[in-house]
């Protein structure tokens, strides 16, 4: 498809494991970070007092990604067919 | 009045022009047009303009409010990045539909009464689907032919509204709906089918995907977010939007997760995105109604930067599928950073457009008290970002390397998209623009520093959730069966269940009345006199209870008959019977 039928360059850096190893530190560290502050400042509650827990958005966010996933899986089971399943 | 010009006027002789003009004409020519319509539409003053009269109504063409010149903004602002990144095509087929469409589009915007309001709904079913014919595969006609049909359905579902509707008060004014009824339910099934709600909403992830790769970013802005406009319009406030809403959202967040091609992913986080507008609109109050409009701007600009993405991946690999792609970055990262920030924006990431209008919808629903709308909205934001803002970026351009080196997209590809991106950064950091020309003046602020904190931790432990759960998110070579099974497996069982009952219905009359019976009958009337006889034998035997005879004398019956020894002949006798049957059938 490339009109002019050059090399492109190729990067790299996500596949050398040592790049990988500093991103998950990093991600984790950011993850703590973010929870830190909730311990020090007076947080406000919408619907209940839960909401005012030091990590309650990263508990809901984690949650419901987990039965998000939990609950597409199974029904993956029910829905999912072969790719020319409307073919035949 | 003073009639200033009516944008889709530009849009419609823009697409005969197209027919006149060399490449290069036409490559200025789309450009241009919808610059032009933006300008136009900056200097709309309100109104009704545009008056026409049809079957003694009174019909306007152009209606000038904030609602609708905010849909004309974005519409004219996406038309142009969407042609940008069009501009190597060279078919004025393609083009003129998409000009077409999308002036279409806008006139079912502009106009101010329920009657132009359908032909611009259809005149936008029937160019959309040439999109998709387009691409000129098998898949993508049949595709495009459940596509028309279902939006003729919904059509249909309007224009019966429409009528009942003018029937029942006697006017076409298109305002808010306050009558529950027969009428208005049969419009708002209309709006929702182009809305994609469940349950005719299969449409979109059947037929969006299957359209050319600049086809398919068009289609994304237009259809769903003119029905959305039209739900503000006639069914602000109805409650029933709300459960609709969410249901749409968390619906395409799961479909998403199952799917395996990037633009139906794409397509199914449209219904989810769609959901929260939707949801806006059924709460109704000015907070509400503005943030649907503010995300349906910001969403169209990020979804077309997305559609875009992923369409330049396909036009350079021609794979969509995510278990064919992968490693991408290494030799587009420019194209993955534009996706990128069209997948943190829909995950309404802080400093992005999505977070400066998504968390109005909530907050709205918040301030009325609705636990269960804040809940599962809260919910789905975070699902947006697993399916949306991780998922695609993650599969089609990190993930397994599957050895694609494609290269970068051509350079008006890569300029729409840092255009759309540049949108996106500039409404995330800056909103106010967008806020100016929101229908109802908005008091919102989205960067509270415990606003901001709890978006952030929200996104990223949802992140950390796909991560450790990635092994369960494994890519399978698999489609998932949505409501077109209906129409597409269910179709085909009614015709074999049909085909099955009916026929062998007609084949056992078959035997009976056209072989059985008629073979009876030729056989007795070759020779009714010796059969008449043998019966008589036959039931005085049974009656008598002596059947030695009965061998006998049917012998002498056949011998006779042979001889041909009867008094009289085989006709008389016919005549003699069927005198007598009628005298039965007469005297008795």
């Amino acid at each position: 498809m490339d009109p002019e039928n050059k090399k492109p360059e190729v990067w790299t850096w996500f596949d050398h494991a040592q790049n990988i190893k500093r991103l998950k530190i990093g991600f984790y560290i950011v993850l703590v970070l973010l929870v830190i502050p909730d311990f020090f400042i007076h947080k406000h509650s919408l619907f209940s007092p839960v909401e005012a827990w030091p990590g309650f958005y990263a508990f809901v966010g984690f949650a419901s990604c987990v039965v998000i996933i939990l609950v597409s899986k199974l029904l993956g089971f029910v829905l999912k067919r072969k790719e020319d399943y409307y073919d035949s | 009045m003073t009639a200033s010009l009516h944008p889709s006027l530009l849009f419609l002789a823009g697409a005969l022009l197209l027919w006149v003009l060399p490449l290069l004409g036409r490559k200025i020519l789309i450009l241009l047009v919808p610059a032009t319509a933006f300008l136009v539409i900056t200097q709309l003053t309100p109104g009704t303009y545009y008056g026409y009269e049809l079957f003694g109504f009174d019909l306007n063409l152009l209606r000038v409010d904030k609602l609708s010149k905010a849909f004309g903004y974005v519409f004219t602002i996406n038309a142009f990045a969407c042609f940008l990144f069009a501009l190597h095509l060279k078919s004025r087929y393609e083009h003129t539909a998409a000009l077409v469409y999308i002036g279409a589009a806008l006139g079912a915007v502009f106009a101010a009464d329920l009657i132009s309001l359908y032909l611009f709904w259809e005149v936008m079913a029937i160019t959309s689907t040439f999109l998709v014919l387009a691409r000129k595969t098998e898949k993508a006609y049949r595709a495009a032919f459940r596509y028309v049909m279902v939006h003729i359905f919904g059509g249909l579902c309007l224009l019966a509204g429409i009528l009942l509707q003018v029937n029942a008060t006697g006017s076409v004014a298109f305002d808010g709906f306050s009558l529950q009824g027969l009428p208005t339910y049969l419009i708002l099934i209309g709006f929702l089918i182009n809305a994609a709600a469940p349950p005719i909403s299969a449409w979109l992830a059947d037929a969006y995907p299957e359209a050319t790769v600049t086809g398919g970013v068009i289609m994304t802005a237009y259809t769903t977010k003119t029905a959305v406009y039209t739900l503000i319009r006639g069914f602000a406030g109805w409650e029933i939007l709300i459960a609709v809403g969410c249901f749409m959202a968390i619906y395409g967040i799961i479909y998403a997760i199952l799917e395996n091609d990037m633009r139906r992913i794409l397509a199914y986080s449209i219904m989810n995105q769609v959901g929260f507008m939707i949801c806006g609109i059924g709460i109704g109050t000015a907070l509400a109604i503005s943030g649907a409009v503010a995300h349906a701007f910001a969403h169209i600009i990020y979804k077309a930067l997305l559609w875009m993405s992923a369409g330049a991946v396909l036009y350079l690999t021609g794979k969509s599928k995510c278990t064919d792609l992968g490693g991408l970055y290494k030799t587009m990262p420019l194209t993955m950073i534009f996706g990128t920030v069209g997948a943190l924006a829909i995950s309404s990431f802080p400093f992005l457009s999505g977070y400066t209008s998504k968390p109005m919808i909530i907050e709205a629903g918040i301030h009325e008290g609705f636990f269960w709308v804040w809940l599962i909205l809260e919910i789905a934001s975070a699902g947006v970002f697993l399916h949306a803002g991780i998922k695609f970026p993650y599969f089609v351009f990190f993930a397994k390397d599957n050895g694609l080196r494609p290269g970068e997209p051509p350079k008006h590809m890569l300029l729409a998209m840092a255009f759309l991106a540049f949108i996106c950064i500039f409404l995330g950091v800056y909103p106010q623009p967008l806020y100016d020309i929101l229908p109802y003046p908005v008091d919102f602020h989205a960067y509270g520093f415990e606003h901001t904190l709890n978006q952030f931790q929200l996104l990223m432990f949802s992140a950390l959730a796909f991560f450790l759960l990635l092994p369960l998110l494994k890519r399978t070579r698999t489609i998932s069966i949505d409501t077109d099974w209906f129409y597409r497996k269910g179709g085909r069982l009614f015709f074999s269940g049909c085909d099955k009952i009916f026929n062998s219905l007609n084949d056992f009359g078959d035997r009976i009345f056209a072989q059985k019976v008629p073979s009876l009958l030729n056989r007795f009337f070759l020779d009714p006199s010796r059969y008449v006889q043998k019966y008589v034998v036959q039931l005085m035997a049974e009656v008598s209870g002596d059947d030695k005879q009965v061998d006998r004398r049917n012998k002498e019956i056949d011998h006779r008959t042979k001889a041909l020894a009867y008094p009289i002949g085989g006709s008389v006798f016919l005549a003699v019977l069927f005198v007598a049957v009628m005298s039965l059938l007469y005297f008795n």
